[in-house]
């Protein structure tokens, strides 16, 4: 540990706030990126069940 | 091998050998820029004339390298799709280009946060800079072209060889720094020499860059997988999937 | 379908996407080598005193901040300070501001400004180029001290 205490970690010695930034735009960025696609599967998978609803296809 | 490749352009097969994949991609990719980040915010100890802002290089540098080797991947996958006409491969390019462009955004911001303590300023209109810029603009021209463009065989080709010119500019940045006088330094690692920073600095990007890696191929998968469930939601196996 | 050698229609788009690659390197090459001169981010001072920059014109240069060449005003920011490179070329150069966290002796820097007829770099902005070597300051410590050791005193300069 490089850090003698939280607030210490948190300044990093007057560097923090441009680390710290860097490390949260690059979540946000990393978080969005595997997000989207989980939600866009989850989309059109629960769209085709729809489609497939009783009455419209001859599934047994 | 040739059935192999040929068996993996099959939408349904990729969907399959996918499943199995994924759960480990992705928990690689989880576990390992953990690490990486916890590393190199804690452990990793600051330069000598940067003091702590050095940190930034452990997101930095793998955020550059994945920009560039998912152009690699997309600009293959597009003379694969231009000369074999797989599916897969128009599919695969498509779904790269918006990952990259978030990549190679994070490099361009990343690296301007970490320019500003270190150079003085936020851009300069370097050569490195300037040509990661033009890498920016090319995978959101693959983006855009692919939603310009209507009919899906046309807008593939289109994109292939748009993707395929841009090949150029992999070098121009690889080597820009060599090359002209630019405000960027060079590059710290090389095949051949030994890098130019210690151990307990290089080991945490390296599972960074690593890191960024599985990340990477773990979001293709997810794209792919997502543009395969809706290009061939007519047939019987996505149906099948949609309702287990 | 079968592979082996491969069908004709396929070499022949083979060779479409290699030309594709071909050509626009050669032409995006061509290009950068036409504009040699503008792509270089700053003038090193082995050419602004052979005289290839342009004086009196807003433009930038490069080079090694010499050991023991800083002189700070005592009364406001004003710096002077001569930049050199490895061919021994020294240009001086007179800043009046704030200077970056990174800006020392031996390291490198880039300005920009203009260059006086009596061949002062006047700059109205610097900016800290620093290499590609990365170490930890206590590794810093040793090799400064190591180098200390080595060189007779007084031969040592620098922070």
């Amino acid at each position: 540990m490089r850090f003698e205490s939280f607030a210490d970690l948190l300044s990093m010695s007057g560097h923090g706030a441009f680390v710290w930034s860097a490390y949260g735009i690059t979540l946000l960025v990393l978080v969005v990126n595997v997000v989207w696609p989980l939600l866009t599967i989850r989309q059109r998978l629960a769209g085709l069940r729809r489609a497939d609803a009783p009455g419209v296809v001859e599934d047994p | 091998m040739w059935r192999w490749f040929h068996k993996l352009g099959s939408p349904r097969s990729f969907y399959l050998i996918s499943n199995r994949l994924l759960p480990w991609l992705g928990a690689a990719a989880g576990l390992l820029l953990v690490v990486g980040a916890v590393w190199g915010l804690l452990f990793a100890p600051p330069d000598y004339q940067q003091g702590n802002s050095v940190r930034i290089m452990y997101i930095h540098v793998p955020a550059s390298i994945l920009a560039q080797s998912g152009y690699l991947l997309m600009a293959t996958a597009g003379a694969i799709y231009l000369i074999w006409r797989i599916k897969l491969a128009d599919i695969a390019m498509q779904c790269v280009a918006p990952l990259g462009a978030s990549l190679t955004f994070l490099a361009l911001v990343t690296g301007s946060i970490w320019g500003k303590p270190t150079w003085g300023t936020w851009w300069q209109w370097d050569a490195r800079l300037t040509s990661t810029l033009v890498l920016l603009f090319l995978y959101l021209g693959v983006v855009a072209l692919r939603s310009a463009l209507e009919y899906r065989e046309s807008a593939g080709r289109a994109t292939a060889i748009l993707a395929l010119v841009g090949v150029v500019n992999l070098p121009i940045i690889k080597y820009s720094v060599d090359w002209w006088n630019t405000l960027h330094q060079p590059s710290s690692f090389s095949l051949t020499e030994k890098p130019a920073m210690p151990a307990e600095m290089w080991l945490p990007l390296l599972v960074m860059v690593i890191g960024f890696y599985c990340f990477f191929f773990t979001v293709w998968i997810l794209r792919i997988r997502s543009e395969i469930i809706q290009r061939e939601s007519g047939t019987e196996w996505v149906r099948g999937v949609a309702g287990s | 379908m079968k592979f082996g050698p491969m069908k004709p229609h396929r070499r022949q788009r083979l060779m479409v996407v290699g030309l594709i690659v071909l050509c626009s390197s050669a032409a995006v090459m061509l290009a950068m080598m036409a504009l040699e001169e503008n792509v270089n981010l700053f003038y090193s001072p082995n050419e602004i005193v052979k005289g290839e920059a342009p004086v009196d014109t807003m433009i930038r240069a490069g080079g090694m901040v010499l050991e023991g060449s800083v002189v700070r005003s005592e009364t406001d920011l004003t710096v002077d300070f001569v930049i050199g490179d490895l061919v021994a070329a020294e240009v001086p150069v007179r800043y009046t501001g704030i200077l970056p966290d990174l800006f020392r002796e031996g390291q490198g820097v880039v300005a920009r400004g203009r260059l006086t007829p009596e061949g002062v770099f006047v700059a109205d902005e610097v900016l800290a180029k620093h290499d590609e070597n990365y170490m930890p300051p206590e590794v810093a410590d040793v090799i400064a001290r190591a180098h200390e050791n080595e060189t007779p005193a007084g031969e040592s300069g620098g922070q």
